[in-house]
């Protein structure tokens, strides 16, 4: 399996991560390589084998649908890159917002 | 009395009680030794002052008589863990200046038993590495050295940080996690006990995830003892973790003490004979399963047919998780943000720019195996191989108890070696990466040194939930061992 620069490319588009046009080229000799090594896995038949997605064979629990916490707006926003906006600067917890880009024209 | 920071877990505990020394002087006493060996940057965050807050806390506690288990036991814990009110990175830049707002189970519980906080450890980005040196922070430094060579050793990694700072004495304990073999890996190169618990032992809540269905907390220290005390206090059922298991906490000190192992079957798989392993590895493998014969434990070969494929679909797996679980820093509510004109390249620069060269590669690797057209044939296919290396385990565990197996196929390598092909660094995890893909326990214990004075480690792997088996043959290996090795200068 050989992955070029343009499937870095689109999959980088898809992870939505920044490659810079100089770092494809080699990234996609690293990433063929890599690839190159896992192509081994087809040497094994797994033809009616059930893929396992856990270890665990505990079967998830359920529990109430209620709410158990909240007024904690203060603490939900309190890392926010360049800070939050609030509603009520003087009261943090009734609530504020994450400010991104303009989405909507 | 030797120095209080010479001194084990349960040497300190019993210090304590004793009032042989207060719980704020052990705390002085080893963030003293965080200054003096501060060059190995073992850790990201310093927290001294909250040390001796604790301490006093402690001091208080073990007054009135209230002692926990753990009560002013200082202790590091992997910058992976978040902590309230304490940056959290995950040695990310893209988490730089994070500030969690709660705390992890794992780390509530430490607290909750009177253990002690110095400071948060250094790692490969976001757990990511067997080296520690994709950290954003810095390469962490293994307090060991050849003899007769100045050159830095990594100290294995991910958690190379908190294995560091035990064999350098700044802790008697330390945190740590482990995906594909993160805390076993460098317990090895730092000559210490280091334990990955079965998937579930411990919850993962709080914990920065990577690959959720291989990540489990885990402890570091010097004895194994000691480790089963940290893994009892760190352990049991968390509702905020639907993974974490509903059992009751075993007494896993008591197993430790216990180091009889007479008629424990102890089978040796021989697909972990590979090219690659340094001899000396091989010597010792031997010898350690000479010394559990020796204190009346039957070995056993067994086969693990599929051993060889759990290393590339353990590539499959963990960054397909982990394009998944990173896929929240987007720039928008907590971590670095790097502007652009609308919202995606608001998430593609702040994405460049924070995620550090080998987690990009495995977000890459993961989107690919993900992305449509191309599950079945990588995705499903590793998940598959994966239900194959889990039957192998539980065929084994038919005909012995536990097993014993190398735990690196070589000692601490110089930082900056095996950077140039990434495969080459993924196979520093061959022996540790299939019981994680089983979601078994695995401890790594020293057992002696090469011919160049470095520690050299093996694994024991338990059945699922048996941690108790799996420390009373790791006690008889520690016992049989008799390591007692001690980085020079430390």
């Amino acid at each position: 399996m050989s992955l070029d620069k343009e499937t870095v490319a689109r999959i980088a588009r898809l992870a939505r991560l920044k490659v810079p046009e100089e770092e494809l080229a080699p990234l996609a000799g690293e990433l063929s390589g890599i690839f190159a090594w896992i192509e081994q896995l087809n040497e094994v038949d797994t033809n009616n084998v059930e893929p396992m997605s856990s270890v665990s064979d505990v079967t998830l629990p359920m529990r109430a649908d209620k709410v158990t916490d909240g007024g904690i707006a203060a603490r939900v926003l309190a890392n926010a890159p360049g800070g939050a906006v609030y509603i009520d600067p003087a009261d943090k917890n009734a609530g504020g917002f994450f400010s991104v880009p303009k989405v909507v024209e | 009395m030797a120095a209080l920071t010479d001194l084990t877990i349960a040497q300190l505990t019993s210090a304590l009680a004793k009032k042989e020394a207060s719980a704020v002087e052990v705390a002085d006493a080893h963030l003293a030794k965080l200054d003096e060996h501060r060059t190995l940057n073992a850790f990201i965050t310093e927290t001294p002052d909250k040390a001796r807050e604790m301490a006093r806390a402690s001091d208080a506690r073990l007054a009135k008589g209230e002692a926990g288990l753990l009560e002013g036991v200082p202790l590091a814990i992997k910058d992976l863990f978040c902590t309230e009110g304490v940056q959290t990175t995950a040695a990310s830049k893209i988490l730089e200046g994070f500030v969690p707002q709660y705390e992890s189970t794992v780390t509530a519980n430490l607290w909750r038993s009177g253990a002690v906080m110095v400071g948060k450890t250094n790692l490969d980005e976001f757990a990511m590495g067997s080296s520690n040196m994709t950290s954003h922070f810095g390469g962490v430094e293994n307090p060991w050295k050849r003899r007769g060579d100045n050159r830095k050793l990594v100290p294995g990694g991910s958690s190379g940080g908190s294995a560091a700072a035990v064999a350098a004495y700044m802790v008697p304990g330390s945190t740590g996690t482990d995906t594909g073999g993160s805390i076993r890996q460098p317990a090895a190169f730092c000559g210490i006990v280091g334990l990955k618990p079965t998937y579930g032992r411990c919850s993962r809540w709080g914990v920065v995830a990577f690959a959720s269905s291989l990540d489990q907390p885990g402890p570091f220290a010097r004895t194994v003892e000691d480790t089963a005390l940290l893994l009892r206090v760190m352990s049991g059922h968390d509702p905020k973790d639907s993974t974490s298991a509903p059992l009751p906490v075993p007494d896993f000190t008591a197993a430790a003490r216990n180091p009889d192992i007479r008629g424990m079957k102890v089978g040796i798989p021989k697909e972990y004979r590979v090219d690659g392993t340094s001899e000396e590895i091989v010597t010792l493998w031997s010898k350690g399963m000479e010394m559990l014969k020796a204190a009346g434990a039957e070995p056993v070969e067994v086969s693990l047919p599929h051993t060889k494929y759990a290393l590339p679909a353990y590539y499959i797996v963990a960054p397909a998780e982990c394009s998944s679980n990173l896929a929240r820093y987007d720039g928008v509510r907590f971590g670095l943000r790097v502007p652009g004109k609308d919202l995606t390249e608001l998430y593609e620069n702040t994405r460049g720019a924070g995620f550090g060269k080998e987690t990009r590669r495995r977000i890459l690797i993961g989107t690919y195996v993900l992305s449509a057209g191309y599950y079945d044939a990588y995705y499903k296919k590793a998940q598959q191989i994966r239900a194959l290396i889990a039957r192998d385990f539980k065929q084994a565990f038919e005909t012995c108890d536990v097993l014993l197996t190398p735990t690196a196929p070589t000692a601490a390598f110089a930082a900056g070696d095996k950077m140039d092909d990434p495969v080459t660094m993924y196979l520093n995890d061959m022996f540790t990466i299939p019981a994680s893909m089983a979601g078994l326990p695995g401890i790594s214990v020293p057992v002696s040194l090469d011919k160049d004075g470095l520690p050299l480690g093996l694994q024991l792997i338990g059945r699922s939930f048996d941690e108790e088996t799996l420390l009373r043959a790791a006690a008889a290996l520690e016992k049989a061992a008799a390591f007692g090795g001690r980085a020079a200068g430390y």
